[in-house]
């Protein structure tokens, strides 16, 4: 038992933490505009699949950052016109997203490279460095900064709390949402593009196995606000990397290891989120009036 | 509304799903209308493509009708697929410890057990979400992956034959295997696995709109969903009407079960599900929660899954994946179904879910 408690375990944690993270901190912007972003699975898939692909066609792991940047913001703003322009449930619109990069991946894929939903591995000189891990972590202080102290962040919430209100003073509150959703796209693909070019070297079938949900939930128990949802993000990714570590070492059957960060995520949210207050206009549409 | 109504914007709502798909299938490089013949043209010859038609259509009606129900009380179950896991797990297990009982009583039990298996692992999101608010969205996805690992550490450690590289349990004891209609069908061979699942799928069909529409159960339930404020105003529990909807769904999806435990593989089988629990939600949201439209739009997936695997062999690139894709942008389609009635007023539709994500 003592050898799972090493500095590696650490630094494991803060790998694993780092999509989890960015996604999380996508779903804020989203999220506190007044958004639902169940779809954080789906943008994490988006992105992971475009960066494998193009990096494995362009050679270098940026280019393919940048495309599943791209395609991040694309998907998102699919998400974005359901639920803003026509209204749509932003539960549903969200979940057919995640279906629909369950089925999107495989299907490309089978036509680019008649895989059954996998990419090519790539060599290790194409995978990203830390780079994703140092972004993920000094956007923490950045989303305080742009949330609390610009006033960008102050039409932000205030879209989010009172719509109405903010459209009285004149701010544009679906143009408010588009942004916020369009940045969570980015944010999530960035976490997926880690997934499959930085921890791993290839995309595989459903490769984000629940994060953009622990994701949401994480949000949730951060209470939608920067640092606290990166403690919450913290305390998953040292549970998947304990569930890592604990696979060698323990004689405890794998299927109840790899279960640890699904039965955390339930206790997180049912223990905790009475304390936790949602954003008053969240999964709300709202028409201006202007 | 008029019933014309009701039937176009799900009809429109595919169309463009198929538009959007004929696009993608022509930019993958194979002929879109090719393509379709190959999903769709299969399904009407008899005996094998009607046959396996119900036959795929079948899951589809049990976890269409889960998402139904649920989502009339204003819940987005999209744990189904999980419910049906831990329910086919139950199912195998009682087949597989009780081969000896007689099939008048074991097959019962069996059925209970996909009932219940499936009801017990909807019912545990509905007591968090009333209990503790913590939303079923997440909550139901967190079940999938535990329903899928513990059934295949029970599977793999108690119950596989010594020295099988496939995930599977044994078979059940030929008691609990519940009959296939080629037996009693002229002209449908009884290689087809079409079973007495269908006639029970068929039967839920029913019941699920006499509890709906003419029970007061039914009634506080969808009180709860349409207006939750109200309905807890007018002396509803909400609360338990969020752990009954749940757990009827469940045992709704766990039904999968008898379909596939009963009366096609005779096991557990890792990975047995072709996703059907989320082309329920698909299947709900099409057939606009009535078991009626879950029916139709249950047989309408049971075709394109059919129609899917003749794509993986005859067209060049495109594989049967393309059918979830088409899930997928119809659930958007019907989701955004403002698209098509602009000016025409907000009327009937899936309404507002409950609860923060």
């Amino acid at each position: 038992m003592r050898d799972l408690f090493r500095i590696e375990l650490l630094f494991s944690a803060i790998r694993l933490t780092t999509p989890l993270l960015l996604a999380a901190l996508g779903g804020l912007y989203s999220e506190r505009s007044g958004v639902i972003n169940i779809a954080l699975e789906g943008l994490m898939l988006a992105g992971a699949f475009t960066a494998a692909v193009v990096t494995h066609f362009a050679g270098s792991p940026w280019v393919g950052l940048l495309a599943a940047v791209a395609a991040g913001v694309v998907v998102a703003l699919l998400h974005a016109v359901a639920c803003i322009r026509y209204r749509a449930d932003q539960v549903v619109s969200g979940t057919a997203i995640n279906i629909l990069f369950l089925g999107m991946p495989a299907l490309l894929s089978g036509a680019f490279f008649a895989s059954n939903g996998a990419t090519p591995q790539l060599a290790k000189t194409q995978l990203l460095p830390v780079a994703p891990i140092v972004l993920a972590f000094a956007l923490v202080p950045v989303t305080w900064y742009v949330l609390y102290r610009t006033r960008f962040g102050l039409r932000l919430r205030a879209v989010g709390e009172n719509p109405e209100a903010a459209d009285t003073a004149g701010i544009g509150v679906a143009r408010m949402r588009y942004l916020a959703v369009a940045i969570s796209g980015a944010l999530a693909a960035i976490g997926g593009a880690y997934l499959s070019t930085g921890q791993s070297s290839l995309f595989t079938r459903n490769m984000s196995a629940g994060r953009g949900f622990i994701a949401l939930a994480a949000l949730i128990f951060g209470k939608w606000r920067p640092v606290q949802t990166m403690l919450a993000c913290l305390l998953f990714g040292l549970a998947e990397a304990l569930s890592i570590q604990m696979q060698g070492v323990t004689r405890v059957p794998v299927q109840f290891i790899q279960i640890i960060p699904y039965v955390l995520t339930i206790v997180v949210l049912a223990g905790f989120i009475g304390h936790s207050r949602a954003p008053r206009a969240l999964g709300l549409p709202y028409e201006e009036k202007r | 509304m008029s019933i014309f109504r009701r039937l176009l914007f799900p009809l429109l709502a595919v169309l463009a799903a198929f538009v959007v798909g004929g696009i993608l299938v022509a930019l993958i490089g194979d002929d879109p209308i090719e393509t379709y013949q190959l999903l769709l043209g299969s399904a009407v010859s008899w005996p094998d493509g009607i046959g396996y038609t119900l036959f795929y259509a079948t899951p589809l009606i049990f976890t269409g009708l889960a998402v139904a129900v649920a989502l009339r009380a204003g819940l987005l179950n999209i744990g189904a697929e999980g419910q049906l896991y831990a329910a086919a797990f139950v199912t195998a297990w009682a087949g597989i410890t009780f081969p000896h009982l007689s099939p008048w009583l074991l097959i019962p039990l069996a059925c209970l057990g996909a009932v219940g298996g499936g009801a017990a692992w909807g019912a545990v999101p509905g007591v968090l979400k009333a209990r503790f608010g913590a939303h079923e969205v997440i909550t139901t996805i967190m079940m999938n992956f535990i329903a899928v690992a513990l059934a295949g550490y029970y599977t793999q450690y108690h119950y596989k034959k010594p020295g099988d590289p496939i995930l599977q349990t044994v078979e059940i004891g030929t008691n609990a295997r519940v009959a296939r209609l080629g037996r009693y069908l002229p002209g449908l061979p009884e290689r087809i696995p079409l079973n007495v699942g269908f006639l029970l799928a068929l039967a839920a069909c029913l019941g699920v709109y006499l509890f709906l529409w003419k029970t007061k159960w039914g009634y506080a339930l969808r009180a709860t969903g349409a207006n939750p404020r109200a309905a807890q105003y007018g002396g509803i529990s909400t609360g338990k009407q969020v752990v009954t909807a749940m757990a009827v769904s469940g045992g709704l999806a766990g039904m999968v079960a008898i379909n596939e435990v009963l009366g096609y593989r005779y096991r557990y089988y890792d990975g047995f599900s072709a996703g059907y629990g989320f082309t329920g939600i698909a299947v709900a949201l099409l057939g606009r929660n009535h078991p009626a439209g879950v029916l139709a739009a249950a047989l309408f997936f049971g075709a394109l899954l059919r129609g899917g695997l003749f794509v993986d062999i005859f067209t060049e690139h495109v594989s049967k994946d393309l059918v979830q894709v088409l899930q997928a942008v119809i659930i958007l389609f019907v989701a955004a179904e403002e698209l098509f009635r602009r000016g025409a007023g907000r009327f009937g539709g899936i309404g507002r879910l409950r609860g923060k994500v």
